[in-house]
């Protein structure tokens, strides 16, 4: 198992809240190869940020903490290494992207020097050769006039533009893995378009694992080759986008799939609705997380959270029921799914 | 409280609006004088039928919030008409504007910011009644256990503070508001984009439910064309102030006709790893509709630019599926 970059095993992220102590994530597994792209979806609130942050170890201090289990970047252990080594470990070897550029990008620093100063921290460069590099590194991700973008404010720049400077930055070191944590929520469809593409092209170019976060299946879909479907940080299922997309074996990642809106369904027809919510942290039911909105529910849900359980090669479902689901799945894909429960 | 099909049927449309303008005026320099303008909605057309939605999608910044705002009169426009039942309301004054702020009604993006934090629900859903003096005490109590179970709350909501709820059942108490007074006309302006994919395919079946008991004509502005195809009978694509195509939903996604229609419709990513892309990628960004390009707005991205396109302004035409760009200009 050379090839894997990142392995996460049973990680386990607390908060200490005024309420008492939450855990945000819950025994959550997965690794990723060298070139893939690994998609963690999620809704808001299951975990899958506070799982990015927990990889950088930019957990919020003193209140976020990892209380349990590995991150292994090419074999060595993150979880236990000193913040000062760590700190040579991000931009380096991690590079992040964050949803918001504008948050991402300091509004008092033109974007040469906050391009520049990732070069300068990590590499032992003149500031002249940094200066290059940067140039070099804007015009990779697609700014058109890099040289005049150098001396520019962040405000001066369009959404797109911005998150485009991120990605500038976070590569700028040639790191082996990308964390993109909803790099295109807050752009618009077009834009989100080109920004897929980019994060697709330098991937090939310089051989990056990419681990993309989001909440949009369509998204995870076209970018990356296998998937971890969080819930009430827990992951309910992880597999091959093939394996996961096609058959979903966990309830929630089945109605889930089920209830976007797609352009070739039936204008107003019934959309699959997963009843209820998602509920708090504070009170996490004892057993499945899932149990209060899951048409599978047992009694035997209640008692304790289900293990990953392997169902095919590289597909792991979190439910004791996923047996009695699959015998509830009409052969033929979801698309035959969906017109079942739109009759329904 | 329900329309018979008859009238449901009637060709008259319940809102017309013809070469509407909102122009905001931009103040620049140390005089802070009017110099250029943001013309945010440029010469806009289009009708809606009673009982039928039109969608209107497009990207941030084209104008189609500042559209569903002057429709509700929440804006004064600079110039056109919006024709509501036959009146001309584009240019009533505050009094004269009440009687219809009662049949057009609207549902905003962000419940957290569009109800007020510091009233109970029973108070907020009440405000509308006061406001337009409708009903007793007793009537309103009444009337606000009805919506909150139209909507599907429980009852004992109505003591209970907005920040008590989730997204998804703050957008009900919004969708409660706005169904309160019987409109006839809600302008939704991004009612889901806040919201959590399982939670919005709810928020979607229930309006589509409230549209089907009470007749109800809406305005769906979105961004998210997947979304405004499912709740949509026609859909009109909006690119900076203008509308560059509409037609059914149905039609617009299978036979697009305009250049960005198509990047559009192409950028939207897929929920199916089978699925083959075949994607148009739109080159920059929209450009400032204070100094928007010359001719067509679309030529600085149009993938299909020929030269006539950066001198003449298309128009839009066409019967069924109508379109502004000059690929499609029929010979005078």
């Amino acid at each position: 198992m050379s090839d894997v970059i990142l392995s996460v095993n049973k990680l386990i992220t607390e908060f200490s809240t005024d309420e008492g102590r939450v855990r945000a994530v819950d025994d959550v597994s997965f690794s990723i190869k060298e070139g893939e792209t690994l998609g963690i979806v999620g809704e808001s609130g299951c975990g899958k940020s506070v799982t990015a942050l927990s990889i950088m170890r930019l957990l919020p201090q003193p209140i976020g903490q990892i209380m349990g289990g590995e991150i292994l970047l090419e074999g060595q252990n993150l979880v236990e290494l000193p913040l000062e080594q760590m700190r040579k470990i991000r931009g380096a070897r991690i590079g992040m992207v964050f949803q918001e550029p504008m948050t991402a990008l300091n509004p008092v620093h033109t974007i040469g020097r906050q391009l520049t100063e990732v070069i300068l921290l990590h590499k032992n460069f003149s500031k002249d050769k940094a200066l290059r590099e940067g140039i070099e590194m804007l015009d990779k991700v697609g700014i058109p006039a890099p040289d005049i973008r150098m001396t520019e404010y962040p405000h001066q720049l369009s959404g797109g533009m911005r998150q485009r400077v991120v990605i500038a930055m976070a590569l700028a070191c040639q790191p082996k893995l990308l964390i993109a944590d909803e790099p295109t929520t807050a752009l618009d469809v077009t834009i989100q378009a080109q920004i897929l593409e980019l994060i697709k092209d330098l991937q090939k170019q310089m051989g990056m694992s990419v681990v993309l976060i989001t909440h949009d299946l369509g998204v995870i879909a076209e970018t990356s080759s296998s998937v971890v479907v969080m819930y009430a940080g827990k992951v309910a299922e992880r597999g091959s986008v093939c394996d996961v997309f096609d058959r979903p074996s966990h309830p929630y990642t089945k109605d889930l799939l089920e209830s976007i809106p797609r352009l070739d369904t039936p204008p107003k027809s019934k959309l699959t609705i997963i009843p209820g919510m998602v509920p708090g942290l504070l009170d996490m039911p004892k057993g499945c997380r899932f149990e209060n909105r899951c048409p599978y529910r047992k009694d035997s849900c209640l008692v304790a959270p289900p293990d990953p359980e392997t169902i095919a090669e590289g597909h792991e479902v979190a439910c004791y029921e996923w047996q009695e689901l699959k015998r509830n799945t009409v052969p033929g894909g979801d698309s035959a799914n969906f017109k079942l429960s739109a009759v329904a | 409280m329900s329309v018979s099909p008859l009238q449901a049927k009637s060709i008259e449309p319940i809102l017309s609006v013809r070469d509407l303008k909102m122009h905001f005026p931009v103040k620049e320099g140390i005089f802070m004088r009017t110099g250029k303008f943001n013309k945010a909605v440029d010469g806009i057309n289009f009708d809606i039928m009673p009982g039928e939605t039109l969608g209107l999608v497009g990207e941030s910044g084209c104008g189609k919030s500042t559209l569903g705002r002057c429709i509700a009169r929440l804006y004064q426009p600079t110039a056109g008409q919006i024709s509501f039942e036959g009146t001309d309301i584009a240019k009533l004054g505050r009094k004269d504007m009440m009687p219809f702020r009662r049949d057009i009604q609207m549902i905003f993006q962000d419940p957290m910011e569009s109800l007020n934090s510091r009233h109970t629900v029973g108070q907020i859903l009440e405000e509308p009644f006061q406001v337009h003096k409708i009903g007793d005490k007793a009537y309103r109590k009444k009337r606000v256990v009805e919506l909150l179970d139209l909507v599907g709350l429980p009852a004992r909501s109505v003591t209970r503070y907005p920040f008590e709820f989730s997204g998804g059942q703050r957008q009900r108490i919004g969708i409660a508001r706005s169904i309160a007074l019987n409109p006839k006309l809600i302008i939704c302006d991004e009612p889901v984009s806040a919201l959590d994919v399982s939670i919005q395919s709810q928020i979607l079946n229930l309006l589509i439910d409230l549209q089907k008991e009470f007749n109800l004509s809406y305005l769906f502005i979105a961004h998210d064309l997947a979304v405004v195809k499912h709740i949509s009978d026609r859909i009109a694509i909006m690119y900076l102030g203008k509308i560059v195509e509409s037609g059914e939903g149905e039609s617009i996604y299978r036979t697009a006709r305009h250049p960005y229609t198509q990047s559009l419709i192409s950028a939207i990513p897929v929920p199916d790893p089978h699925h083959v892309a075949t994607r148009q990628i739109l080159v920059g960004d929209v450009p400032s509709p204070i100094n928007p390009p010359s001719g067509c707005t679309f030529h600085t991205r149009c993938p299909k630019v020929m030269d006539v396109c950066k001198e003449l302004v298309p128009v839009l035409n066409g019967e069924d599926q109508p379109v502004s760009c000059h690929l499609f200009e029929q010979p005078k």
